[in-house]
């Protein structure tokens, strides 16, 4: 894992359906300002910068990061820019972390963004590669039969995705950042939406979200203010066509968080961690994650969500921000992830900070269920 | 830093036009090859650089991972910039000592689509991109603020290519990187794996800069990035007999050698360069190939490579390679 590295500012936009008072520099500069002011430092504190978004199209900018280096400081710097599908934000946060962990510099600036208004994603999601074909709508249209397959292996019973997006949206209106802050939210609202992806309903699947996330990284000898400390970080990939491969419980997800715990000693991820920022951008996802990220047993992973386990009051609370479902930059949702995991053990998350934590995961995921990325920050130096 | 070095180099036998083949097709052949010259089947970490706007599609890097067969899972990661960035990210990750190979991947076919005109897609889309400046124009620009010999610099890279095997067959010369469909790849070792082999091309030094986006706000006779990386990485501390350079219009190698600092007799672009051969997200990966290629087999001692992203020379990355750590 190399140097030891810590996050030592976080800067988040308030995330909305539409930005019209910003350019898309504007969005990330305000991201990078916020990280900045929480680190107590200026753009001249920092040595590299790393950019991560998801596809291109989205906005209709190639390779944006070009156009980006003035508003962000980068200008007489190196400048990376990160692309590995929906896990692009947590991907972005480890190459920030790898220039640190390699000695290669002392403070890393990482922004994540996607300003989802400038075009429509479902439909970029939708084209394809020339001599192939689109066999789906958007996302949900590709995960939506995983998650079919995902009931029928557990047997979990039809509301369990209901309690999901329940608990995530109660959870976003402590959030001010949150996208979605729906007041009165329970059961029956969820149960009132259309069916958009049998069995996904409208208030079961994420926002498309304007917005951006920063985060400052340093090396142990520049830290400043409150740290939380990079105790593991990997990576995992896998091809998406490969026959037999299991889309409901991926291994890549499965290699990357034994990786994760490995490096951070941890044995028992629902004992030894205090709250998870997981990527559930369809609410049936958190009972597939617990289970392929090791919090409970094959096939059990829906009793503990209908139990209240990932609950903000529960044993192992899951997503106290509101997650990927109250709030979705697609590029930076993982790095809200990431970014959430360090609020929380800096104690710094307000009204949906888990009491105590010291120990957070920070998970993302991105392309077919094929591209993992992970980390664990806690409030002790590693 | 750890001492980190190229054991393996191959690219394509580049094209003018599409061949059929998709991306994937594509690697397989480059993947299978470094290898076997590495004699590594697996890899500590692998990242590639490719170019969504290309292909027209979201997503290009995803089905590449089928031609690496990326099973059992792997350790990997991807940047939407040529390939030599994702060179720097492997270099990077070799530093922290607890993997000690790497595979570093890309490939483009700019054949699929008008390349001059997507190009003016990576402009600032609210103040650069509505003036519709193709890359041509803006290269223009560029080539009108430099005093350069550019038919010289065409000819002598026409020349030079006669002898590369992997380069397009150009019937006369020419100041613009042709349209190219290609791919390249590059295995990296650290560490144990450094002890075995006696052909390597050994890192030295690796850097690369950044300048504003806004031509108005540079000096466009000058690379200020390109020096700036040059001198990070080290350039100046001793003779360059052999430069690869990132030139895709003639007049940039004129602002390159005097960025770099490169003495007088310094070979630059022995292979051709990317006048000879461009297949866009591998060109950079390829400069780094080729000087390793030319350490690797006693032709230069010491060499320099050069890549470079974003309009009129704005992001620079220099490399200096050698036979000793």
């Amino acid at each position: 894992m190399g140097n030891r590295c810590a996050v030592i500012g976080v800067g988040q936009t308030h995330y909305t359906t539409r930005r019209r008072d910003v350019s898309m520099a504007g969005l990330v500069r305000e991201a990078a300002l916020r990280a900045l002011e929480d680190a107590g430092l200026t753009f001249a504190d920092i040595d590299a910068v790393v950019v991560g978004k998801a596809p291109d199209l989205f906005e209709g900018v190639m390779m944006p990061e070009a156009y980006l280096a003035d508003a962000l400081g980068a200008a007489g710097k190196p400048m990376t820019r990160v692309h590995t599908a929906g896990s692009v934000g947590g991907s972005t946060a480890l190459v920030g972390a790898s220039l640190i962990q390699g000695g290669v510099h002392d403070r890393v600036l990482v922004v994540a963004y996607e300003k989802q208004s400038e075009s429509n994603a479902t439909w970029a999601l939708t084209t394809h590669l020339p001599f192939t074909s689109s066999l789906v709508v958007g996302a949900g249209g590709y995960f939506a039969p995983h998650i079919r397959e995902y009931m029928r292996r557990s047997g979990a019973p039809d509301h369990i995705g209901t309690l999901v997006a329940v608990k995530d949206r109660l959870n976003a209106v402590k959030n001010p950042y949150a996208h979605l802050r729906i007041p009165g939210i329970d059961r029956a609202m969820v149960e009132s939406t259309p069916m958009l992806w049998e069995p996904i309903r409208y208030l079961e699947t994420c926002p498309s979200s304007d917005g951006a996330c920063a985060i400052v990284l340093s090396s142990e000898r520049a830290v400043t203010g409150t740290p939380a400390w990079v105790h593991g970080g990997a990576m995992r990939s896998e091809p998406i066509f490969r026959a037999g491969r299991d889309t409901v419980s991926p291994q890549a997800g499965i290699d990357c968080a034994a990786d994760v715990y490995r490096q951070a000693g941890v044995t028992d991820p629902r004992r030894d961690l205090d709250v998870a920022e997981v990527y559930v951008p369809f609410s049936w996802y958190e009972p597939m994650w617990l289970e392929n990220l090791g919090f409970c047993g094959v096939n059990e992973g829906w009793k503990l969500t209908e139990a209240g386990a990932t609950a903000l009051d529960g044993d192992i609370p899951w997503n106290a921000s509101g997650g990927v479902l109250s709030s979705n930059p697609i590029g930076a949702s993982g790095l809200i992830r990431f970014a959430e995991a360090a609020l929380q053990v800096r104690g710094m998350a307000g009204e949906h900070q888990v009491e105590g934590a010291r120990r957070a995961l920070g998970h993302a995921y991105g392309g077919g269920a094929q591209f993992f990325a992970m980390w664990i920050v806690g409030a002790e130096k590693p | 830093m750890r001492p980190v070095a190229v054991a393996a180099f191959a690219q394509t036998t580049h094209t003018d036009h599409d061949t059929g083949l998709a991306e994937a097709e594509l690697i397989l052949p480059v993947i299978r090859a470094v290898r076997e010259q590495s004699g590594l089947t697996e890899f500590g970490f692998t990242c590639s650089g490719s170019c969504d706007y290309l292909a027209g599609a979201p997503f290009s890097f995803v089905s590449a991972l089928d031609a690496l067969g990326a099973w059992p899972p792997i350790q990997e990661s991807h940047v939407e910039m040529d390939a030599a960035f994702a060179l720097y990210e492997a270099w990077v990750r070799l530093q922290h000592g607890d993997v000690d190979s790497a595979l570093v991947y890309g490939f483009g076919k700019s054949s699929m689509g008008d390349l001059r005109e997507i190009m003016t897609l990576q402009l600032d889309p609210y103040y650069l991109a509505p003036l519709g400046l193709d890359q041509l124009s803006y290269a223009g620009l560029q080539g009108a603020s430099v005093k350069s010999d550019t038919a010289s610099i065409a000819r002598r890279s026409w020349e030079s290519a006669q002898t590369n095997p992997y380069a397009l067959k150009l019937p006369e010369p020419v100041e613009t990187a042709p349209i190219t469909d290609g791919a390249a790849a590059i295995v990296l070792v650290a560490g144990d794996l450094l002890r075995d082999r006696t052909n390597l091309a050994y890192i030295n030094g690796i850097a690369h800069r950044i300048d504003p986006h806004y031509p108005g706000m540079r000096d466009l006779a000058r690379s200020a990035s390109a020096a700036a990386a040059a001198t990070a990485a080290g350039v100046g501390e001793g003779p360059v007999d052999v430069a690869e350079l990132h030139v895709q219009f003639a007049h940039e190698e004129t602002i390159l050698a005097e960025a770099l600092g490169l003495p007088g007799d310094t070979v630059i672009n022995p292979s051709g360069g990317p006048l000879a051969a461009n297949p866009v997200m591998a060109t950079g990966l390829i400069r780094i190939g080729e000087a390793a290629a030319r350490v690797m087999d006693g032709t230069a001692h010491r060499a320099v490579a050069h890549a470079t992203s974003g309009p009129c020379l704005q992001h620079n990355l220099v490399a200096v390679l050698s036979r000793e750590s």
